[in-house]
């Protein structure tokens, strides 16, 4: 069952830049094809940021259709817009979270870290490929401590600081934990890599 | 910083959550068109895709596939249109195209901003730097090139805070290379790698290393021409040298 939206996504991700490309000449099945493509996995990681269905569901809403009027700046031929779809679901959802905690919004950094032109050149189906398969493993086998810095980092958007703050650790100490996931995680990706 | 100290931060760069000064030296690598950095930031996005897929699958409402049709103006699709309402959908898909061709407008020229901002953020960031420096009350100056004909320039060295060098008839690096400002030990020990920067198209060029410094154990500060990526050691003939005092 939890296979579903991963085989959905990257089933269809072989037919991506026909998809892209119907979308930026804007055929409306195309954003029907698109939703139903990465629908249920861009759901699944706002809500896991954000734990709030009706939120969740205006974030998704708010994600499609920047993506449905974002379209024309990406490149149908070496873009890939799973990767692209989730980072701007994951930067409003963050955002979201961040301005409801009255934390300071970062806009304009998630800005220049969705930007459809930055998503190019990646692996054809990277969502399901063996190097997935592999970080997710790796995330797994993290320590307690290691995997709760990447899952504050990545689903809550805390910088170093703030983990720090939340976990009452010292700064130092946090910033170990992340350089040790994130080298394990790096490792796995060069394992998957040397392998292929 | 080079792109090997900066190896630890792509991912937190790529996920919006790396901290000073390392966002900036990214962004300083990316903006000159840094090729490891280029592909290291690439993999961290890659990363943080398949991050976003380990999220536990949920369905959402039915619901919600209507509504976001609903709100692009496709909500139709699939039922079979009258011709009034394909009436109205060609209105709504015309004003769609007209509004999206104004919003791309608007975005490019909000990223024209965006970048115009960053870019006058990171400069004045530097400066701050460097007036810091400048303005210390311990700061040493020293002056180099005087009796040869380029480049000029001075250094200025504060224990506490770092080392601003200033130059001028500094040639524009090629393609690919950059000036990489070294801290020559006494003792001949091996020189410190102390930040990459590029000469303007005027031939001024301002690097500002921030960090402490032991002058009593320094040497000198040299400058040399090496690949864009950095080097952990000279590959050239300095091309500054500035004995300090």
């Amino acid at each position: 069952m939890w296979l579903l939206p991963l085989l959905l996504a990257v089933g269809a991700a072989e037919g991506d830049t026909d998809l892209v490309l119907r979308l930026q000449r804007r055929d409306p099945r195309a954003l029907a094809e698109l939703y139903d493509r990465y629908g249920r996995l861009t759901y699944a990681l706002i809500l896991r940021v954000v734990r709030d269905v009706g939120a969740a569901e205006d974030l998704v809403q708010e994600t499609f259709l920047r993506v449905w009027t974002r379209a024309q700046a990406f490149d149908a031929q070496k873009g890939s817009i799973g990767p692209w779809l989730l980072a701007v679901a994951r930067n409003r959802a963050i955002d979201y979270l961040r301005s409801a905690g009255g934390r300071e919004r970062n806009s304009v950094e998630f800005e220049e870290t969705d930007h459809p032109s930055l998503f190019t050149d990646m692996e054809q189906g990277i969502l399901a490929s063996d190097r997935a398969r592999r970080v997710k493993a790796a995330v797994e086998k993290l320590s307690a401590s290691q995997r709760q810095v990447i899952e504050l980092a990545y689903f809550e958007g805390l910088t170093q600081t703030e983990m720090a703050e939340r976990m009452g650790q010292p700064l130092g100490t946090v910033k170990t934990w992340v350089r040790a996931a994130l080298k394990n995680l790096r490792d796995q990706i060069s394992t998957a890599e040397a392998s292929a | 910083m080079n792109c090997s100290e900066l190896r630890d931060h792509f991912e937190l760069y790529s996920l919006g959550l790396a901290e000073e000064p390392e966002r900036s030296e990214i962004r300083a690598h990316l903006d000159r068109g840094c090729e490891v950095c280029m592909k290291e930031v690439k993999h961290a996005r890659e990363l943080a895709a398949i991050l976003a897929s380990t999220a536990a699958p949920l369905m959402p409402s039915p619901k919600l596939r209507r509504r976001i049709l609903a709100a692009a103006g496709v909500e139709s699709y699939g039922f079979g249109w009258t011709p009034a309402l394909a009436a109205v959908a060609a209105l709504s898909l015309c004003a769609a195209v007209y509004f999206s061709g104004r919003e791309r407008e608007f975005s490019q020229e909000a990223r024209s901003l965006l970048a115009q901002t960053r870019s006058q953020n990171i400069e004045l960031t530097r400066l701050n730097e460097a007036f810091a420096i400048l303005n210390g009350a311990d700061t040493t100056v020293t002056s180099f090139g005087e009796k040869q004909p380029k480049p000029k320039g001075r250094v200025f060295v504060n224990p506490s805070q770092g080392v601003l060098l200033i130059a001028s008839s500094l040639p524009m690096a090629p393609a690919g290379k950059a000036y990489e400002m070294w801290l020559i030990p006494k003792g001949g020990k091996a020189p410190v790698a102390a930040g990459m920067f590029q000469a303007r198209s005027d031939g001024t060029a301002m690097h500002v290393q921030l960090g402490a410094l032991d002058v009593s154990t320094s040497a000198a500060v040299a400058v040399t021409l090496e690949d864009a990526a950095g080097v952990s050691a000279p590959t050239t003939t300095p091309v500054i040298v500035a004995a300090l005092q």
